[in-house]
């Protein structure tokens, strides 16, 4: 079941096309990276999403409210954390969220747990009595984390979640992003390909305003899999001579030398997995260093989006 | 109702960045001066040292009507100019800094965003003229004599509602705009507009400011009234908050 729906969504400024037709699906309870360029569409569409713009054309649901008609309703099913999350500097974490419990009809005794769990969860929990106009740029960032998970929304939007965080901060994060697998649907953007990586169970890559591939992450990786693998030996001149018959092999397409590594680029991987450590092996190479070489998906980003740079 | 709520975080804003303390404060001080002022000004006028001989004869006697008229004077120029600064950056701030988006994204209704900072204003200058008559009133008291208490408060009801016509002109200003200095001088344009408009009498009749002439006589017993400046101020005051809360429900954030 999808839990986000966008058809054909389409905003426009001026001459500029923000989204130009965007097509998205994400299924209920993944957690869905959203990557792209400067420019591509990825905040415009997560402020359509969250009803603070509207489209010029094109509809969209979210967590089956569609945007068009109800946005009461959609801010009760919804969290977000933008990129910048802005507070009130003179509250405090416990009154900002204390305040926006009551937003969400909280009763007090059920709102005033909510809230120190929240502030303990993003280990706010000792500065709960603190200004907000004092706070480092993390712990805003960490505070806008748990304002959005007051109301445990359906479907969390989080623009740029760790992008002001430290590395501690950073992990903290993305764990417990991790951990609301399944729980919720989260949409991610970001320009960290590694928390990408490491969290998002689906990716979705914009450019030009659209969507321009979507898949589960292995399954991304896999499609533009590098066939290349790279070989170090204790005798660089015997690894030459070898190259020279290697490139000859049926499932080779080229040996290419970097220094003293050889990079064999495979037509049939699963074919060269069996036939080339034997035949390396078999010329009498005592190798230091044998690697398949894993695609990341900053090779799938540049390889999908060109030269345009990461937001 | 979430009004109460947003209500209740607007009052609060106003107490912990002293925009209640500064609004109290000077409303009291120019309500309890101006019955001083009035009382005393010509005995310091006659105290200037070589002012011609027998021109202190010209200097009328201080009357209760010069302390109402000199209250009226000073909450008029610092009423209004109270409206303005306060309330110039209470929609545009929060778009500039981008509280709104993260509030909007709740359930709050733009309307509600709105109409919460339009009653906390109100009840802050309502408290603020409720304190400054209470020093008026004193020390009018103390100076000349006790003045009735109903027309002195209607007094003060009609210049809540020439405020209240400020606020929500500039709470529309600070929605039209981005930028609290933005807001603010397009407030002072429509403050210039208004006051330009008075200086035609037949179109005076019909402008705020008319009020404070109304209830100057109403508190010193004289007949006198302006019904129609007090429907047009709040015909102004329902149209500039419409208009706000629709100009509002348009923008993107």
């Amino acid at each position: 079941m999808s839990s986000i729906r966008v058809e054909s969504l389409v905003k426009t400024y001026g001459p500029v096309h923000a989204l130009d037709g965007l097509n998205l699906h994400v299924e209920a309870g993944s957690v869905f990276g959203f990557l792209g360029p400067n420019g591509a569409g990825k905040t415009t569409t997560m402020r359509i999403l969250t009803g603070l713009a509207r489209p010029t054309s094109g509809q969209a649901w979210v967590a089956g409210v569609d945007l068009a008609t109800d946005g009461h309703d959609l801010s009760r099913r919804i969290g977000y954390l933008p990129e910048e999350p802005a507070f009130y500097p003179w509250m405090t974490p416990l009154e900002f969220l204390d305040y926006l419990g009551r937003l969400y009809g909280l009763q007090a005794k059920i709102r005033s747990a909510r809230v120190k769990e929240l502030l303990d969860l993003v280990k706010l929990g000792d500065s709960g009595r603190r200004r907000i106009g004092g706070f480092s740029r993390g712990m805003r960032q960490r505070l806008g984390f748990a304002a959005a998970l007051v109301n445990q929304p359906e479907v969390l939007f989080l623009d740029e979640p760790a992008s002001a965080l430290d590395p501690a901060g950073r992990k903290e994060v993305l764990d417990l992003i991790g951990s609301l697998h399944g729980q919720c649907t989260v949409l991610m953007s970001t320009h960290i390909l590694a928390d990408v990586e490491r969290v998002c169970d689906v990716i979705g890559i914009m450019a030009r305003g659209r969507l321009i591939v979507q898949a589960a992450r292995q399954e991304l990786l896999e499609q533009v899999a590098t066939p290349v693998f790279e070989v170090e030996a204790e005798d660089v001149y015997g690894l030459q001579a070898w190259a020279e018959t290697g490139r000859t092999l049926p499932w080779v397409a080229s040996v290419e030398f970097k220094a003293a590594t050889a990079r064999v680029v495979v037509k049939d991987v699963s074919l060269a997995k069996r036939e080339l450590l034997p035949s390396l092996l078999q010329a009498g190479l005592v190798l230091n260093r044998y690697e398949e070489l894993k695609p990341s998906l900053e090779d799938v980003f540049l390889r999908l989006v060109g030269g345009e740079g990461l937001k | 109702m979430n009004i109460w709520v947003v209500f209740r975080k607007e009052m609060l804003e106003q107490w912990r960045t002293y925009k209640v303390l500064i609004v109290a404060a000077v409303l009291f001080l120019f309500g309890l001066t101006s019955p001083l002022l009035a009382k005393f000004t010509p005995e310091m006028l006659a105290a200037v040292p070589g002012l011609p001989a027998g021109l202190t004869d010209f200097i009328p006697t201080p009357s209760v009507a010069d302390a109402i008229s000199q209250y009226v004077k000073n909450m008029s120029q610092f009423g209004i100019l109270l409206a303005l600064l306060m309330s110039m950056g209470s929609v545009a701030q929060e778009k500039e800094r981008g509280t709104a988006a993260l509030i909007l994204t709740r359930p709050v209704s733009r309307g509600t965003f709105i109409l919460a900072k339009f009653g906390a204003l109100k009840v802050t200058f309502a408290g603020s003229l409720l304190l400054a008559a209470l020093g008026c009133w004193y020390y009018t008291y103390l100076l000349f004599e006790p003045l009735p208490w109903v027309p002195f408060l209607l007094l003060n009801g009609l210049m809540l509602v020439v405020f209240m016509v400020y606020v929500a002109m500039t709470l529309l200003c600070s929605t039209l705009v981005r930028s609290q200095s933005g807001a603010g001088g397009l407030a002072f344009g429509g403050l210039i507009l208004l006051a330009g408009l008075g200086a035609f009498p037949r179109l005076a009749e019909y402008l705020p400011g008319r009020l404070f002439a109304w209830g100057a006589a109403l508190a010193l017993g004289v007949d006198k009234t302006a019904w129609p400046a007090l429907w047009v101020s709040l015909g102004l005051i329902v149209v500039c908050l419409l208009a706000a809360v629709l100009v509002f429900r348009r923008q993107e954030l």
